[in-house]
């Protein structure tokens, strides 16, 4: 399937195969190294002290900007790994974050992202709590046996109770300090995951792709809920994803509009169509295996939307978003659960994550593989996914610290396929992709374990780049927020152009096309990529750099045609160093040309705080009024 | 006299606040709205009190309830059933791990060898998991004994972990897709090409086996209500199909002829 991975797959193999040799010859040897320090690797993130809020930590090419710990009844200071608690995902909406936790949410005012503000707690339990905002509602994905149509926090009796819920809440958040819940979207695998997908039909209205990944409930307490296979009942509630609408004018009357069989064989119509094989010798039998998808992102802009879908990993086309058709699948050998994607910003490559052991299990211990709970990073090309290679986080963690691949974004800076990403108690790592054979981390930051005697659950569930920051969801911890900084790899023009980027409004799962502005700072980030790569000399670096200095501040006629001269040349070099087969260097030769361009017709002032929204939909009305409550938000000086 | 009328000013100022501090707050019954340090940088040395809000059903008013109720929120009694789950879970997987221990000197396929040292990785693990979340609940930690005594087998290393206790014979081959000890003895004397076969054709029917044993649970009167619980059992339902899928897939090629 992946013919260059050959020889590094026999290295895998003989490498785990050595491995399965220590761990069952002798099984303690097993846990007594990976609790030790770790003598293979000198990263700073090995060793780190361990505690609460007072565990050790390290950064590198990022600082912590402020912690904020989880707000009271949101945590039980006798537990503090009771996943009931956890902080999970993360939503986005002008000045406000939008904290996803397993026993409701917390609406954070980021206006000063160094010192967050909780604004308002919500309690509605039921695990994960993975949250989305379009306009004034916000989705949330119920899976837990003990979710209650009323929020309430008693739990559920039995197998069939008719005051549980699984599935979709809708809460309306006009009133932000006051929201209510407007509908809840009852399913037959619960929530574990969804998407938005704006109608292209009507921007009044939107989609929910839902990720049911539990187990199916009684069809006493649902009707029309079926758990068995395929061969037993055409009508299982396994094998699909659901499609709900919601209209923004009638929210209420949310309901699931189609049940995509996404797994369908094409040819033959089998609704499992993702595994080949039948029975297989004495005593074996038929289970429902790859049946759900754990994750879907959708680009709309591309029409396509990537599914990690437990055992495989599934593009669909999404230009109808009601009738998702899947167009292509893949599987990988190293991989134990498809569980995310994202794509690149031109949509060139897909980013899938591993989460093997799911979540709660350490699993970027010394001892295990590079390539297992990693990243696999894939070429996208005509509806087309292929291998292109791995990303583990690369500092080993210690066994008491759960880790495995997990929820990342992109970072904006153009010219580059760049990605923060959250791994549990393995931290947060920024990594470029833009040769997804060859990712390199780019920076960094860790705590030590919660607890050096024992695994509690923590670490990072989210880390998500928002208009400048980068805010992280700690399980245990609470809410953080850091900012990336200048290194070798990353310049401070970088950044800035990174910073322009601006959003009304994002959920990761719904990705959106981000476009950079016209603006000096982005031309002078391509300027350092390029000399990073060598595409450019140094005396002409100088020129370039020579010549915006002069558009910037003077401005006149002839600073204009300068731009407009240097971007006709730097054209006519992306093209050659296109036939010559070098197309990173080639596209930032043609992203600095257009944007020289640009600044070069735009008649205006530069302006430069005067960030441009990427965003088509209007912003939509918040809250006038309101102070923001206190909050043990710690404020961190900024590094030296 | 200018004293009075300070005082009297500054209570006017005070009542102003109190009656509109919770308007500010756009709404909503708000009585528990702490005091308002919005201004105060140091404010994280003061615990604050922040709004808490629980919504209704559908079409409900929300109400702002107490937070420090929840602080002491019921914990949701774990049952009898899970414990049950947890126990058999453990000694469901130490047999795989002995399964995966007969890889060695018995087959030289990689991908079987890579299939075993998942499984053995991903059930040590969990083995671990159930240990902790047996005794932390001050229950019981079953003792592990190996399917077959380990005379039986020269190759095989069982999983103890202080727990152990003298070889007796399995006691819960009645658990689904546990495999017999003729059936672990079938396999410990397979090699090669057949011990492929019998190794992925057993671990797909033990595997199948846990999918039982945790539908059973989320079939249970009260049961897997705490997250860890839902969650962990979840996660041996998904991590165990996953797996089932690709074991069916590399017999499907084992079956299918030399030039596929």
């Amino acid at each position: 399937m992946h013919p260059d991975r050959t020889m590094w797959n026999r290295f895998i193999c003989a490498t785990g195969a050595f491995l399965a040799f220590l761990l069952l010859v002798t099984p303690t040897a097993f846990a007594q190294e990976a609790e030790g320090a770790h003598p293979r690797s000198d990263d700073p993130r090995v060793g780190l002290s361990a505690g609460y809020l007072d565990a050790a930590e390290t950064a590198w090419g990022m600082d912590l900007v402020s912690t904020t710990p989880r707000p009271q009844g949101f945590y039980d200071p006798e537990n503090i790994g009771d996943l009931g608690l956890g902080n999970s995902d993360l939503a986005f909406q002008g000045n406000y974050v939008i904290a996803g936790n397993f026993s409701g949410f917390n609406i954070y005012d980021i206006s000063d992202p160094e010192n967050p503000r909780l604004r308002l707690s919500v309690v509605c339990p039921g695990g994960q709590g993975d949250v989305s905002i379009y306009e004034n509602l916000l989705f949330m994905s119920v899976e837990e046996a003990r979710g209650r149509i009323d929020c309430g926090f008693q739990g559920t009796e039995g197998p069939v109770d008719p005051e549980r819920f699984r599935g979709i809440r809708v809460f309306d958040l006009s009133d932000i300090d006051n929201p209510t819940q407007v509908a809840a979207v009852q399913t037959c695998r619960g929530s574990h995951t969804h998407t938005v997908v704006p109608d292209p039909a009507d921007n009044r209205a939107v989609y929910v792709y839902n990720s049911g990944a539990s187990f199916v409930r009684m069809n006493e307490e649902m009707e029309g809920c079926s758990r068995v296979g395929p061969d037993e009942d055409p009508n299982t509630s396994l094998f699909r994803i659901e499609v709900i609408r919601v209209h923004l004018d009638a929210p209420h009357e949310a309901a699931i509009v189609s049940e995509p069989r996404v797994f369908a064989d094409e040819e033959t119509g089998n609704i499992a169509g993702l595994w080949a094989g039948g029975r297989h010798g004495e005593g074996t039998q038929r289970t429902a295996v790859t049946n759900h998808c754990h994750d879907i992102t959708a680009f709309p802009e591309i029409g396509l939307a990537a599914g990690a879908c437990s055992g495989n990993g599934i593009l669909l086309d999404i230009s109808d978003p009601v009738n998702p058709v899947r167009i292509h699948e893949v599987v990988d050998p190293n991989f134990a659960y498809w569980h995310s994607a994202t794509f690149s910003n031109d949509g060139s490559k897909v980013v899938f994550t591993d989460e093997w052991g799911g979540g709660t299990a350490p699993r970027c211990r010394a001892t295990d593989p590079e390539n297992w709970g990693a990243n696999a990073l894939y070429h996208l090309e005509n509806g087309r996914l292929e291998f292109a290679g791995y990303y583990k986080l690369p500092a080993p963690q210690e066994a008491t610290e759960n880790c495995v691949a997990h929820n990342g974004s992109l970072v904006p800076v153009p010219g580059r396929d760049i990605m923060v990403q959250a791994w549990y108690q393995g931290g947060i790592s920024v990594f470029d992709f833009t040769d997804p054979s060859s990712p390199v981390e780019i920076a960094y930051f860790d705590r030590g374990p919660l607890s050096d005697e024992q695994l509690y659950i923590g670490g990072y569930w989210s880390a998500y780049w928002y208009n400048g920051r980068i805010y992280g969801t700690e399980i245990a911890r609470g809410f953080d927020v850091m900012r990336l900084t200048p290194s070798e790899h990353l310049t401070e023009n970088e950044i800035a152009a990174a910073e322009l980027v601006r959003m009304q409004e994002s959920n990761l799962q719904h990705q959106q096309r981000i476009e950079w502005p016209a603006h000096p700072a982005v031309a002078r980030a391509y300027l350092d990529q390029l000399e990073r790569d060598g595409a450019l000399g140094s005396a002409r670096l100088q020129a370039l750099r020579g010549q915006l200095d002069t558009f910037e501040t003077a401005r006149g006629a002839s600073a204009v045609q300068a731009l407009r001269t240097a971007s006709r040349e730097l054209i006519q070099q992306a093209d050659q160093e296109a036939t010559n087969g070098r197309h990173v260097e080639s596209r930032r030769l043609r992203g600095l040309a257009d944007t020289l361009a640009a600044l070069a017709s735009r008649t205006s002032a530069i302006s430069p705080s005067s960030p441009t929204s990427t965003t088509a939909r209007p912003p939509s009305s918040t809250p006038s009024c309101g102070r923001a409550a206190p909050s043990a938000t710690t404020r961190r000086s900024p590094s030296a | 006299m200018h004293r009075v009328l300070d005082a009297r000013a500054f209570l006017a100022v005070i009542a102003a606040v109190l009656l509109i501090a919770p308007l500010m707050g756009c709404g909503g019954s708000s009585a528990t709205v702490g005091p308002d340090e919005a201004d105060d940088d140091d404010a994280h040395e003061v615990a604050p009190e922040p709004r808490v809000v629980q919504p209704g059903a559908p079409g409900e008013a929300s109400r702002t309830i107490d937070p420090t109720r929840l602080g002491s929120r019921p914990a949701m009694a774990y049952t009898e059933a899970e414990v049950r789950f947890m126990q058999d879970m453990m000694h469901h997987h130490a047999q795989a791990v002995e399964m995966g221990a007969l890889v060695e000197g018995r087959t030289t396929n990689e991908d079987i060898r890579l299939v075993a040292h998942r499984i053995a990785v991903s059930q040590e693990d969990e083995m671990a998991l159930m240990r902790r979340w047996l005794e932390d609940r001050g229950e019981h930690v079953p003792d592990i004994h190996p399917t077959l005594a380990p005379d039986d087998d020269p190759h095989a290393h069982h999983a103890h972990h202080g727990h152990e206790t003298v070889a007796a014979p399995s006691a819960h081959a009645d658990m689904p897709g546990m495999l017999t000890p003729e059936q672990m003895q079938q396999l410990t004397d397979a090699s090669g090409d057949e011990f492929d076969r019998l190794f992925l054709e057993f671990m797909i029917m033990h595997h199948e086996g846990a999918l039982v044993m945790v539908e059973h649970l989320f079939s249970t009167e009260g049961a897997a209500q705490q997250s860890d619980t839902f969650s962990f059992a979840s996660h041996v339902d998904s991590d165990q199909r996953i797996e089932i899928l690709r074991m069916r897939r590399m017999l499907h090629e084992m079956n299918q002829p030399a030039n596929h």
